[in-house]
């Protein structure tokens, strides 16, 4: 039994401005209606195999999104959703954002789009399956772990001599 | 036997909205006897983004302030800079400017309703009231090409022309749209389970409403006249409507006056294009602004206002936002005293609050 | 080009804004703006359909008063002033003191 047949979803708004939250929820509603693919909206991480994030990442909350990735069992994906969620989008350049969902934890889709459209977000939740379906056969064979968001603060860290944020701030500048 | 006072944190992730705000229930009981509200998860610092993008740029970050009143924070931000510049758009760009404006209006009026029907726990209701805003959005999507962020309006005018045909194409979607919230209507407004649920909760008196500078239904559903769109901006002053008034007050009266709102705003998109003049869409634009001036507009969740000051330069000092939700929050804060705990997640969408537009 | 606005000293602010209190008139909203070194500061009032605007300008770490005693749902305005603008607001009803917005960078605006 394949771990894409009924994966669960956790949706977490960073610092949107509500286009991808309301987009992500129409998904859910009648017209597009994720859940034909098995998919259970969850508030609980404990719970989800994929994690959708939109919006940016600001100082508040990228422990909020460390924690819910942490919680998050294995295997699992990170789907970022919306431009702002891939990169920081239009407020890249606000004092109160750091950037994308990448500065914090690892992201294996990018869904672009501002805002995402819906038919957008089924594609890229499909792509997070055969994702998710290849993260588990590994781990089936003992050969995968994901990272947990520690690790991949030092991940970036050594690529760069720096910390994370720092990274991103040489990335904008 | 006393109560003691307990402190309830609600939020900032919550079952409610995908948005997070965060409110301190200090209970006794079952009982929340004060709520403290606080806010700053989505705070951006987009205002500032002035020292950054020129004025002209300034319309797509401030369409960006949210998802779903984007057309209004777009147009509150260019009219503001055409009263500065002295520009005055054609008429068609007038008329469409309005017909966006209302059909805007009138998918956020739906959207509050779906979430409406999910806090009080009525899914299938949800999920209905969704389905009409679907059709909503196709008609946005067939004037400007985006479901959610349309960035057709530029300062001067419009970007692209919406044709006839599609306008007229609108007409018998309306007709659907207003039929199928009639018949949600009966369960918003006659059902008794959902009656249970909405009369009497969050009551606040129209001296209340005044006093806490609320704005747009949540004054209106106390009984108080006060429409920012008889201001007459854009088309509003050729159209026809009547600013509507429930003297509830209560959680009901909230969605009395948006669901008749749905159906004024189709009306009013029918006038618009009964009434389409035909000329161009775009005024040139010359030099750079110079001068301060507030725009107040009506948005669905109550009256916004833009300011900007500019000093004849490329880049502006200054834009301010006032959000209609910014100014219904301490009322939020009053009507939470006094009810229970159960009930506070129906408080909580009553306001329609936009999170991301209070932060910005 | 703003109508109705009436330019006045930090001194005069709190028995024109009881003035206009007395007069019927609410409070729609206050912001800063930062001209050069100074701020202005803009308080705007409704009245049905009537807009009415009081400045003022204050030099870089002047306090201002409150007119939450006056206005009180006025609180979120004069929170927001001190935590973008760093401009120290003196009395508010409902004192967040810095912690309404939570920027990473105290008083991003000043």
């Amino acid at each position: 039994m394949r771990i894409s047949k009924s994966p669960w979803l956790l949706h977490y708004d960073g610092s949107s401005c509500n286009g991808c939250d309301i987009e992500v929820l129409a998904s859910t509603a009648p017209r597009f209606d994720v859940e034909r693919f098995g998919i259970i909206n969850t508030g609980n991480p404990k719970h989800a195999d994929i994690f959708l994030c939109t919006g940016g990442v600001n100082s508040q909350n990228k422990d909020v999104v460390r924690q819910i990735y942490d919680q998050m069992p294995d295997p699992k994906v990170v789907l970022a959703c919306g431009i702002c969620a891939c990169d920081g989008g239009i407020f890249k350049d606000c004092y109160n954002i750091l950037g994308g969902t990448d500065t914090v934890i690892p992201v294996d889709v990018y869904v672009p789009g501002c805002a995402v459209r819906p038919e957008a977000i089924i594609d890229g939740v499909v792509k997070a399956l055969k994702i998710l379906d290849e993260k588990a056969e590994k781990m089936k064979r003992g050969e995968y772990r994901s990272l947990t968001s520690a690790e991949y603060a030092e991940k970036i860290a050594s690529k760069d001599g720096s910390d994370g944020e720092a990274l991103q701030e040489e990335k904008d500048a | 036997m006393a109560s003691k006072r307990s402190v309830i944190p609600f939020g900032p992730q919550h079952p409610v909205l995908p948005e997070p705000i965060h409110i301190d229930l200090v209970t006794e009981d079952e009982k929340v006897v004060e709520a403290i509200p606080s806010i700053g998860f989505v705070h951006r610092g987009l205002e500032h983004l002035v020292t950054k993008k020129d004025f002209g740029e300034m319309v797509y970050v401030a369409e960006r302030i949210c998802g779903i009143c984007s057309f209004g924070h777009g147009y509150g931000y260019v009219n503001a800079i055409e009263h500065i510049m002295d520009i005055h758009p054609t008429d068609r760009a007038r008329y469409v400017r309005t017909l966006l404006f209302e059909l805007s209006r009138m998918h956020s009026h739906i959207l509050w309703l779906g979430l409406m029907a999910d806090a009080f726990g009525f899914e299938s209701l949800f999920m209905e009231t969704w389905k009409y805003r679907e059709k909503v959005l196709d008609m946005l999507e067939a004037a400007t090409g985006g479901r959610v962020i349309f960035s057709i309006i530029r300062i001067g005018g419009l970007r692209k022309d919406v044709p006839d045909d599609v306008l007229k194409g609108f007409l018998p979607e309306l007709d659907n749209i207003v039929e199928g919230i009639k018949a949600c209507e009966k369960s918003f407004l006659s059902d008794p389970a959902v009656l249970s649920r909405l009369k009497g909760v969050g009551y606040l008196s129209k001296e209340d409403a005044i006093n806490l500078s609320c704005e747009g239904p949540m004054l209106r559903a106390s009984g108080v006249a006060h429409d920012n769109r008889t201001r007459g901006y854009a088309a509003y002053d050729d159209v026809d409507f009547e600013i509507i008034t429930s003297d509830e007050g209560d959680s009901y009266g909230r969605c009395y006056v948006r669901i008749q709102e749905i159906y004024q705003s189709a009306d009013i998109i029918r006038q618009c294009i009964e009434k389409m003049p035909q000329e161009g869409i775009y005024v040139p634009i010359k030099g750079f602004p110079n001068g301060e001036y507030m725009t107040i507009i009506e948005q669905p969740r109550g009256g916004a206002c833009y300011y900007v000051h500019a000093s004849g330069k490329k880049f502006i000092e200054r834009m301010r936002v006032r959000t209609p939700t910014f100014a219904n929050i301490p009322a939020l804060a009053k009507t939470l005293q006094g009810c229970d705990v159960a009930d506070v997640p129906i408080l909580v969408v009553t306001i329609d609050p936009c999170i991301s537009c209070t932060e910005r | 080009m703003l109508e109705n606005l009436e330019e006045i000293e930090l001194v005069g602010l709190l028995n024109k804004i009881k003035e206009i209190k007395t007069d019927g008139w609410l409070v729609m909203q206050i912001c800063a703006t930062k001209i050069g070194e100074n701020y202005e500061l803009l308080y705007t009032f409704g009245k049905d359909y009537d807009v009415k605007h009081v400045k003022i300008t204050v030099e870089p770490g002047v306090h201002v008063p409150s007119v939450t005693d006056i206005f009180p749902a006025a609180f979120l305005y004069e929170n927001e002033i001190h935590d973008l603008f760093g401009i120290e607001v003196d009395g508010i009803n409902h004192d967040y003191k810095g912690g309404l917005y939570r920027t990473a960078t105290p008083a991003p605006f000043a």
